[in-house]
């Protein structure tokens, strides 16, 4: 967590409002194996290629800032693999006129195609308004892993409002929607909802699993898939109980 | 639209109601048993925050089969699966399922309709609990705001008069924290009607998750779930 | 039952299933004892289900299935949030799911016994789930319960009264509560069983079997609309 600490004490330089879209797409060479054809950045939303088939976003500048409007585009074909990180956390500030500030990603893993998706956490902090969407879309027999840990707000701040919905469908039928809203502390504090935690998480994985621990369980899918969704006091203990899963 | 205040809803919300809903706690029991709800105040948080996620859930569900069980009156599978989908925990699958069944067993007897017909055929093992409730809702004459307004109320007066005979509460006292959700209630029964059942809402419940998974392995349980 | 999942307006009528047994009585006084014994002794004849209502957990579903009285698939839990009377009588929902889910899975059946949690003395069946109904008592109450009457002793279309071997032991007089059961039972039958020194309980099987000839000449399986 070296990094996540770092980058969370750094204050960001205030800019104005960006739009930036984002790209990766991958294609099946002539050998069969996956090609990277499409890497395209837009600042601050960065990729660099760090393997084969891996993909590291490295934020240059801070934020998602309030009025940002950020979009990431993943296209994964038949039969290939991408697996995409981040080398730091999200730290999510408030814009200078308290707009909000979206981040839509939108992923279509195709047939006999690997999707691994897991960047560090987003961490809300105090003041901030954050929407973020995603759409995975799946072929048939295409794998995913897909993880989203929400922290709030930094050490011992009250965390912003933040609304995330995931949706995952495989041939246009459902396979999971969750929402998590974060920012009213009557709701988040509540025993059916987040209790004393101070994140939460979820790993999303066509894999069959099932399981459970102190502050986690693995949700076997009606659909197929599991969920593994897990709260925590701190993004240390989320990882470790969202970790179950991940060897 | 609002919920519009008839015979026919009082009946449908009444506990009395023979559809096997005394027997589910809504997490209430596991909250309990793990220290989590130990009085009024942590009920009342408890449910403040299942009206939130889980009872807004089950307010658009059941709003939605009743617009469609008025309407068309096919496809519940449909339907079922955008509620499978919003209902990670198979625990909470099995309990939404089982009190569907036993809803529309018992409605189709109150309410004969063609619509409480279709919906056994297309899933002769049970609708998801929002899904049955919204059909049953239009089969006794209410409208989609009255099957949200239904589904809101059930999703936190189940808990409440659980946590009653658990913790042995004074009555009225958590009487008065439903009443306080009066506001929030009424406001689900104005949620506006959604087109596309992909975009209906799916709040999250991660704590009502893991309660309803730890209450299964509980070898020493009263409710259902 | 079976496949006529669209014919269902209706209860289901009571031709063609099996006679629906409630047994109710209050904690301790062995209706699951007495449902272990009927199996015993009517298993080899009848085609039988169980469905137990437990308080806590599965415990006397669990029992039947170690007593090894019958298949252990044939025995369903119902569970009932803290009120064992309201499943048997005022949302008899979750046992009648249980009944028609075991006619469906096994039948066609001749008995279903459906066991009440252990309640008070109030607790009675409803008849929308109970076609007849036992109440079980036992000696160590007292001899006076009888004669404080209440829906299970009145009501009941056979009271047992259990545990007669305790009867010197806890100066019960057998005589004053078969005649104050007589007197407000208006009739109805009475039987006295120790089912710890009689494990088949067959005075009471006896009753059973004859009242579940009964109900089948009564209400004879209809093959018609069985395999239509």
């Amino acid at each position: 967590m070296t990094t996540l600490m770092t980058t969370l004490t750094n204050t960001p330089e205030p800019r104005g409002a960006v739009r930036a879209a984002a790209a990766i797409a991958t294609r099946r060479g002539a050998d069969g194996r996956t090609v990277l054809a499409t890497l395209r950045s837009d600042p601050p939303l960065t990729l660099r290629q760090t393997g084969a088939t891996r993909v590291h976003l490295v934020s240059t500048g801070a934020g998602p800032l309030g009025g940002d409007r950020l979009h990431l585009d993943l296209d994964v074909a038949p039969g290939t693999t991408l697996d995409v990180r981040s080398v730091a956390a999200t730290l999510v500030l408030p814009g200078p006129d308290g707009e909000t500030s979206r981040t839509s990603i939108e992923a279509r893993v195709g047939a006999g195609a690997t999707l691994r998706f897991t960047p560090e956490p987003t961490v809300l902090a105090a003041g901030c308004s954050h929407h973020l969407v995603v759409r995975l879309s799946l072929a048939e027999d295409a794998s995913v892993l897909w993880r989203e840990e929400i922290v709030f707000g930094r050490h011992g701040e009250r965390p912003g409002r933040c609304h995330a919905r995931f949706d995952a469908t495989r041939g246009g039928r459902p396979l999971l929607r969750q929402e998590f809203v974060v920012g009213d502390p009557e709701i988040d504090g509540s025993p059916a909802v987040y209790g004393d935690a101070r994140c939460v998480g979820s790993v999303f994985t066509t894999a069959s699993l099932h399981g459970r621990g102190d502050g986690w369980a693995a949700l076997p899918l009606a659909a197929g898939g599991t969920l593994v969704s897990a709260l925590a006091r701190d993004a240390v203990e989320l990882r470790r109980r969202l970790s179950v899963v991940e060897t | 639209m609002n919920a519009s205040m008839n015979a026919a809803l009082l009946l449908l919300t009444d506990s009395r109601l023979p559809a096997g809903g005394h027997a589910h706690s809504g997490g209430a029991e596991e909250a309990v048993r793990t220290g989590a709800v130990t009085g009024p105040d942590d009920l009342a948080r408890l449910l403040r925050g299942r009206l939130a996620t889980a009872g807004r859930v089950a307010a658009a569900l059941a709003a939605a089969a009743c617009a469609h069980a008025l309407t068309t009156n096919d496809d519940w599978r449909e339907l079922d699966a955008e509620a499978d989908a919003r209902t990670a925990s198979p625990a909470q699958r099995d309990a939404s399922r089982t009190q569907g069944r036993l809803l529309v067993r018992s409605a189709r007897r109150i309410w004969p309709s063609s619509a409480l017909d279709a919906l056994t055929t297309a899933l002769p093992g049970g609708a998801h609990h929002p899904v049955a409730l919204g059909a049953v809702a239009a089969a006794a004459g209410c409208t989609p705001s009255d099957a949200a307004l239904a589904a809101a109320y059930q999703a936190v007066t189940g808990p409440a008069t659980a946590a009653v005979r658990l913790l042995g509460l004074d009555p009225v006292t958590v009487h008065r924290l439903l009443a306080d959700l009066a506001p929030e209630l009424d406001a689900m029964a104005r949620t506006p009607a959604t087109a596309d059942w992909a975009d209906l809402p799916a709040h999250a419940a991660p704590a009502l998750d893991l309660l309803a998974e730890g209450h299964v392995h509980n070898p020493l349980k009263l409710f259902v779930s | 039952m079976g496949a006529a999942h669209d014919d269902q307006h209706e209860a289901p009528g009571p031709h063609g299933r099996a006679l629906r047994l409630g047994i109710g009585g209050p904690v301790g006084s062995g209706k699951t004892a007495l449902v272990a014994a009927l199996c015993r002794t009517l298993g080899p004849s009848m085609r039988l289900g169980v469905v137990t209502n437990d308080i806590y957990t599965t415990e006397d579903a669990d029992f039947l299935r170690r007593a090894g009285v019958l298949d252990p698939e044939r025995i369903l839990a119902v569970q009932t949030g803290c009120c064992p009377h309201t499943a048997i009588r005022d949302d008899i929902a979750a046992n009648v799911d249980a009944v028609e889910t075991l006619e469906e899975r096994f039948g066609p059946l001749d008995l279903v016994i459906v066991e009440s949690g252990g309640d008070n003395l109030t607790a009675t069946f409803s008849r929308g789930l109970a076609d007849k109904q036992i109440f079980v008592l036992d000696v160590s109450g007292g001899d006076k319960v009888p004669r404080k009457g209440g829906p299970g002793v009145t009501g009941a279309d056979l009271l047992v009264v259990n545990k007669t071997d305790l009867a010197p032991l806890v100066g019960a007089d057998l005589t004053v509560m078969s005649r104050d059961a007589g007197a407000v039972r208006n009739g109805k039958p009475v039987l006295f069983t120790s089912i710890r020194q009689d494990q088949g309980a067959h005075a009471v099987a006896e009753w059973v079997a004859g009242v579940t000839d009964s109900w089948r000449h009564d209400h004879p399986h209809d093959h018609a609309h069985e395999h239509a």
